[in-house]
């Protein structure tokens, strides 16, 4: 077990060694850089100014040499100053991490709680009228890109109800609270839920036919019972690493909702700062959600092996 | 005995309706001005930056030194007014300007205004003191100044190499404020400081910018705003649906475009729009340095080939201008008489007897039916850039040009251009003060860095400073009419069209005024109020 624990964490480190290593080398291969934006604005270049910036910022300096300052940094809880803004890095990430998180949670709440009941009626009722309606939807959902819908549910609360769910940071109401935070997350989850659906479903179709149903039906067992009890909780299993999945594919959904919605969250503030090449945020930000994800592969790794011996004995 | 009654009950009703009426005009005191913010400016110093999305929400922070009359929408001499300034003189032959200085005007820190405040400024743009601007865009403004000297705290003196009259309308801009000397130029992009009507409370990219009334402000009785408040919203739709809904109580200005004008009007009928010429030009940029631009004829037939009408039809549902450098009358200053425009060779009304023409220059430069010339357009990356690129493609296939859309990010745009990386480019360029000297010098001069196509004729280098002296502004214009005409007539830049833009608010708002010929200089904000 404990060679297991280290060869895991010594694979997490190394991982994150290469994670930075592409993210510092891949934003310096995109053409451009904070001097040159900014001279783009003023619309002229002055070689003198331009060599005083870059040596203002240290990106004069050679490659090795600045990736051994942000790391360091970086390992030392000193994320450095957005070029931009000119506040600390961490100043201008930490606000806008619950915002993003908050939604996120909620989009896969929303995807979760419809996906999954829809996907089970979807099975039971197959060839059903309800079933062709709710694979529609479900086709629906994977097909509208998520700005479109996004700007079609702005336009129609405009419309209908002469409002417009854009963000409030400081919502007085549960109606603005709602339409601050749920409104978009129903929009960014929907692509979600109906994959979520799908999957369900044809996770369920696949369990009810299995013998130990049809032995629990013969047994007198309720549908309900046989379906939720029997029948979900081992279709369940694929679901749940959809959802996973989902969730680490969710930020992709955010940024253009973020975007439409008009949230300031971290999704659509990751987004600006590669437009602006801001080094210190982009590098700072990525590499935090790196740790993040490489952190929970660890947690759940560790835990196959508390929950499989194979693993934990296989040294 | 009733009739008496009727006309005393009608008396007294006009008399309600006159006192209602003068009521509802006086200005109200209080409220705050939501106004959407197209993007996210890169620092909150008007001096570091070279775009309207710094000067909107910042220049309500400052004061000039003079200004344009806020109330009036074209920018002219007779125009400006003072400001920090109480008055000013022209002495010695013109080569002196010299100004008095208001008394008792705090910084929003507290500390006093004085002339010191103005040399540093200044000596900062002209790069002549310790501390130093990141960036410097507008340095060139100030050539024909030899330096700024004070004469006690409230008196500063421009001393100019020689006479240049336009530099008070230099002054005037929103580009121009006057910043404390005791903050500095890295403190005033993150938390500036000025003597303006209202103070900077925060700035959060991406986000929000916050302003508050200043109470201590120099103009009693103003501003009548208790603050202004923007919310960054980078997605257009977005933007113009949320001022549908009453969200904010003012589009950002000047960005509306025409057939976005056009659902504001249907679904916020009461919502008072207006359109207006910014004064940016749209051109094309030549490379004449390398094969096949260096060749006049081709250069010459594709200005021959433009039909501006159809850009101006297409993009602006025919709500645009055609002129040359200087953005044309009745709304600019200087541009030249519309008989004189069409006697430029591509500037006549017969598009086809042009392009005739153009495809004989083609021909004689060895290209033809048989044989066309593949060129590649490039442009930034941004639709107000793309669309007319697009345009321009389609326009040039008839003499026998083939063009490819080459679309560049705008981080590379001006480092290509000025590595000559280009064949033909489309470029936008905006005009902060309608005046020939911030045109002329800035885009045409030879080694002027913002001179993307190293145009260079020292004749016409000549006109620019003879232009430039002349104070008599009939003699003026007659120069600058002439130069235009031959800059036109060079395909130094040709100039496509003049862009114009819609600027919508709510019908409570009062005291807005939409400059006609510059969309840089109308944003001081403090006589704006709100009827609610």
């Amino acid at each position: 077990m404990f060679a297991y624990l280290v060869r895991r964490l010594l694979l997490m480190l190394v991982t994150l060694f290469g994670i930075s290593i592409v993210i510092f080398f891949l934003l310096r291969i995109v053409p451009g850089n904070i001097v040159d934006i900014l001279f783009a604005a003023a619309g002229y270049v002055d070689p003198a100014d331009k060599a005083n910036l870059e040596k203002e910022l240290g990106i004069d300096q050679p490659l090795i040499l600045q990736y051994w300052h942000w790391i360091s940094g970086f390992l030392r809880g000193d994320f450095g100053y957005s070029y931009v803004s000119e506040k600390p890095a961490l100043q201008e990430i930490l606000p806008r991490i619950p915002i993003t998180a908050r939604l996120a949670g909620l989009a896969l709440l929303f995807s979760a709680s419809i996906g999954i009941p829809l996907g089970v009626i979807s099975a039971v009722k197959q060839g059903s009228r309800i079933d062709y309606a709710l694979r529609v939807v479900s086709l629906s959902g994977l097909s509208l890109p998520s700005f479109w819908l996004g700007l079609l549910v702005l336009t129609a609360s405009v419309a209908w109800f002469g409002q417009m769910p854009i963000f409030n940071p400081n919502p007085q109401s549960f109606g603005e609270a709602f339409a601050t935070y749920c409104i978009p997350a129903m929009v960014v989850g929907f692509r979600s839920s109906a994959l979520t659906m799908r999957i369900t479903r044809s996770s369920m179709l696949e369990v009810l036919r299995q013998d130990y149903i049809r032995t629990a039906r013969a047994k007198g067992a309720s549908d309900a019972a046989v379906n939720y009890h029997h029948a979900l909780k081992n279709a369940i299993l694929p679901v749940i690493t959809v959802i996973g999945i989902e969730a680490a594919f969710l930020i992709g959904g955010l940024i253009v909702t973020e975007t439409v919605f008009n949230i300031p969250g971290v999704a659509r503030f990751l987004v600006e700062a590669i437009r602006w090449r801001d080094y210190p945020i982009v590098q700072n930000l990525v590499m935090l959600i790196a740790v993040v994800v490489v952190s929970a592969n660890f947690i759940v790794d560790m835990l196959y092996a508390v929950f499989d011996p194979r693993i934990r004995y296989t040294d | 005995m009733r009739s008496v009654w009727a006309l005393a009950a009608t008396a007294a009703l006009s008399l309600l309706a006159v006192s209602t009426a003068t009521f509802a005009g006086e200005p109200k005191q209080g409220g705050i001005l939501r106004m959407y913010h197209r993007d996210s400016p890169g620092n909150a110093s008007i001096h570091e930056g070279a775009t309207y999305s710094v000067n909107i929400p910042f220049m309500p922070v400052f004061n000039n030194l003079v200004i344009y009359k806020q109330d009036e929408p074209q920018n002219t001499m007779d125009n400006i007014v003072p400001e920090l300034a109480e008055s000013w003189a022209w002495v010695n032959d013109h080569k002196t300007l010299t100004f008095k200085l208001r008394q008792g005007v705090k910084w929003h820190d507290g500390k006093p205004f004085t002339s010191a405040d103005v040399k540093c400024t200044f000596d900062m743009l002209m790069g002549k003191s310790q501390q130093k601007f990141r960036q410097n865009p507008r340095k060139s403004w100030y050539d024909q100044v030899n330096d700024v000297s004070t004469n006690g705290d409230f008196e500063v003196s421009f001393n100019l190499k020689r006479p240049q009259p336009s530099l008070l309308a230099l002054l005037a801009s929103g580009y121009t404020p006057v910043y404390p000397c005791h903050v500095s130029p890295g403190d005033m992009r993150t938390h500036p400081i000025g003597t303006g009507p209202f103070k900077f409370v925060e700035f959060k990219a991406n986000e929000s910018i916050k302003l508050t009334r200043n109470t201590d402000y120099w103009r009693k009785g103003r501003p009548y705003l208790d603050g202004i408040e923007f919310t960054i919203i980078p997605n257009r739709s977005t933007a113009i649906l949320a001022f549908v809904a009453g969200k904010f109580d003012m589009t950002f200005p000047t960005e509306v475009s025409i057939p976005l004008l056009k659902d504001v009007k249907s679904q916020a009928p009461n919502a008072v729009c207006e359109v207006e010429p910014n004064n940016v030009a749209t051109n094309i940029i030549v490379n004449s340095s390398a094969p096949p631009f260096d060749n006049i004829d081709i250069r010459k037939a594709m200005a021959l080939s433009l039909d501006r009408k159809a850009f101006i039809s297409i993009m602006f549902e025919g709500q645009g201008d055609v002129g040359g450098t200087m953005l044309p009358p009745p709304n600019g200053l200087w541009g030249m008489p519309k008989e004189m425009l069409e006697t430029i060779p591509g500037y006549g009304p017969d598009v086809n007897a042009n392009r005739e023409e153009a495809r004989k220059l083609m021909q004689k430069a060895g290209y033809g039916p048989d044989k066309h010339l593949a060129v590649k357009v490039s442009t930034r990356n941004i639709p107000v850039y793309r669309d007319p690129a697009v345009i321009l493609i389609d326009q040039l296939k008839s003499i026998y040009i083939d063009g490819e859309l080459d679309v560049v990010e705008t981080a590379n745009w001006f480092p290509k251009i000025a590595r000559k990386d280009y064949m033909l480019g489309l470029n936008l360029t905006g005009n902060a003060v309608d005046d020939p000297d911030q045109s002329f010098y800035e885009n045409y001069s030879c080694g002027s860095e913002r001179n993307y196509t190293n145009y260079c004729n020292k004749e016409i280098e000549k006109l620019f400073d003879v232009q430039s002296q002349e104070t008599d502004i009939a003699k003026r214009k007659k120069l600058v009419w002439d130069i235009d005409k031959k800059l036109q007539e060079d395909v130094a830049r040709p100039i496509i069209f003049h862009a114009r833009t819609g600027t919508c608010w709510q019908p409570y708002v009062r005291g807005v005024t939409i400059m006609t010929n510059s969309s840089y200089n109308g944003y001081r904000y403090e006589d704006l109020w709100m009827d609610k």
